[in-house]
């Protein structure tokens, strides 16, 4: 008996061993670059984990925030201003699409709802010289409003198979002594079934604002204005491609990824339901 | 309940289908069809395919037959993305999942992991290039503390070294995605199961390889289809640390598309759409399979 448990006791001392040495592994370099972006330049190019010299200053984030031909100032405002109508209206929109899978029949209903499915594969590059060509032709390339129509309408098919699910268990006794009392459809969705959604909508608020927020390739194709540029844009750009400022692109890198690690703290819970709920992205 | 009606059903539907058919659908389709033109708008069958296949930067075996260095062309080094990429972050996943799920700290240690699936790639990419500098990263400072200082060079500056780097930065990233399924996977095994086998005297080892392996096979789909649909798709990492380069050792699928239809002058919309297309083809392949194996369960 005393051996066994020397055993288990070996073995879990060593699995905590492992565990924290793997993990340093995933911590280190965001380490890095928060040290990289505290200190200056010639501290950090023989590496920042040297503290011979160390003079901590916040002129990276100053630099970063200001930069001449792409400031975050901009960028991060820019992003907002496109995220959160492209986080808002692909759910009201899936919502409604999604109700109306789960609660009603119709002709076609299941081979509709199976394209739909199937086209939550369908990669960003297979759409975008399409939508580049209309965008162009009807005056949205360039334009916020074309990268959020083409935000709402990707993510309407994995938002449609979440949200169908989600209703499908909902009991629907209430939904039908509502309907007997005498409230529209329009009503028992709005009043009834919206309100028993909200751990789903969470989900679904979460993953598409992280996933608007860190979209770098519609982005690119479809803003091209220096002042229209969103954050993920400004990166490449303030890196270029040769000898980049450490201490200026970890600032940056650290204040466009605040953004998303700040939702993703905040509705953890939610978020990791989502991505388990096998949300297929594009 | 199931309400036979169409007008409201189709009346909750319209926006969604409006969106759908217009920016993915219709775009869809066109793009095939734009893969059947010539610059010209001609059609030509599928000319453009045989000239992407005929270009080096899309395959090119010729120097991995002889050995040398990359490039391989963008639709082998997307192969070699899937082949060390995906057992990878499937072993990492798995190991961490179970590891963590029995330490002090685990929950902490998980969400670090996950961090990488929570930023942006563009951030990620930034990382990567930051860790594998000669100088400044932490990779080649590692390599000179246990003793193979020699090695020390700028990862991702040399045709020889860029492909791996950057596959197994990768992984760096990806492990989060892989190591929350699983620990979703793991939640729903009956803890009955592991008790059983314990009073049976089962060791540990077998245990494992006997219950929680066959019973995490449907979060393993999930993981190794999802898994293949992001290698293929790969994008921001290549492009925001060498776009391909350097001398395309570094060149995948999605980042040679990019380059022929938005930078190169002129844009060549054919060949790009003809990338698309293969590249839309290899996912819904793998995809198809996923959705079959989740609409069944």
């Amino acid at each position: 008996m005393v051996a066994k448990l020397k055993k288990v006791k070996r073995f879990t001392i060593l699995t905590h061993i492992i565990a924290w040495a793997v993990s340093l592994i995933w911590i280190i370099p965001f380490l890095g670059v928060v040290m990289a972006s505290i200190r200056p330049l010639p501290e950090i190019l023989n590496g920042w984990w040297n503290f011979e010299v160390f003079n901590p200053t916040l002129n990276g984030f100053s630099r970063a925030w200001n930069h001449p031909t792409a400031p975050l100032s901009r960028a991060l405002l820019n992003s907002l201003i496109v995220t959160i109508p492209s986080t808002f209206i692909p759910i009201l929109v899936a919502a409604l699409g999604a109700y109306s899978f789960a609660r009603f029949r119709f002709p076609t209903r299941d081979l509709l709802f199976l394209t739909i499915v199937l086209l939550q594969t369908i990669p960003q590059q297979m759409v975008i010289i399409p939508i580049f060509n209309i965008a162009i032709s009807i005056g949205l390339w360039n334009n916020y409003i074309g990268l959020i129509l083409v935000h709402t309408a990707f993510a309407l098919p994995w938002q449609i198979l979440f949200l169908r699910n989600f209703f499908s268990v909902l009991p629907v006794e209430v939904e039908e002594a509502a309907m007997i009392d005498g409230a529209s459809y329009f009503e028992i969705f709005y009043k009834i079934v919206l309100p028993l959604t909200l751990p789903a909508l969470a989900s679904l608020t979460a993953l598409q604002f992280v996933w608007v927020w860190n979209d770098f390739f519609f982005a690119a194709v479809l803003i091209s204005s220096p002042e229209l540029k969103l954050a993920t844009q400004a990166i490449p750009a303030q890196m270029g491609r040769l000898d980049p400022n450490w201490t200026v692109i970890s600032a940056a890198s650290i204040i466009v990824m605040i953004i998303p690690i700040a939702i993703y703290v905040a509705l953890q819970r939610y978020y990791v339901k989502g991505i388990v709920a096998g949300a297929v992205k594009g | 309940m199931s309400r036979r009606q169409i007008k409201i059903p189709l009346l909750f539907l319209t926006p969604a289908l409006l969106l759908l058919t217009i920016f993915v659908l219709f775009p869809v389709v066109n793009t095939i069809y734009i893969s059947l033109l010539n610059q010209e708008g001609e059609f030509v069958g599928l000319d453009n395919y045989a000239e992407v296949f005929g270009r080096k930067e899309f395959w090119n075996p010729q120097n991995l037959i002889e050995g040398k260095p990359p490039p391989y062309g963008a639709l082998i080094h997307n192969g070699i993305w899937i082949l060390v990429h995906l057992p990878l972050s499937v072993f990492f996943g798995l190991l961490l999942a179970v590891l963590l799920r029995d330490v002090k700290g685990g929950a902490i240690i998980k969400s670090a992991v996950f961090l990488g699936v929570v930023i942006p790639m563009i951030v990620g990419g930034v990382l990567l290039r930051f860790i594998y500098e000669a100088d400044a990263g932490i990779v080649n400072a590692f390599l000179r503390v246990v003793g193979l200082g020699h090695l020390a060079r700028t990862w991702t500056a040399f045709p020889q070294t860029i492909l791996l780097s950057l596959i197994l930065g990768s992984v760096w990233i990806w492990t989060g995605f892989s190591m929350i399924v699983y620990s979703a996977g793991l939640e729903g095994i009956p803890m009955e199961l592991f008790e059983v086998a314990k009073i049976d005297g089962a060791s540990r080892w077998r245990t494992f390889w006997r219950i929680t392996v066959p019973m995490l096979r449907p979060a393993t789909i999930v993981v190794v289809t999802m898994t293949l649909l992001w290698e293929l798709k790969i994008f921001d990492i290549v492009w925001v640390i060498q776009r391909g380069g350097p001398g395309g050792a570094s060149m995948v699928m999605a980042v040679m598309m990019y380059l022929r239809a938005f930078l190169y002058i002129p844009s060549n919309f054919g060949t790009a759409s003809a990338i698309a297309t293969l590249l839309t083809i290899m996912t819904f392949g793998f995809a198809a399979y996923l959705v079959n194996r989740m609409v069944k369960s």
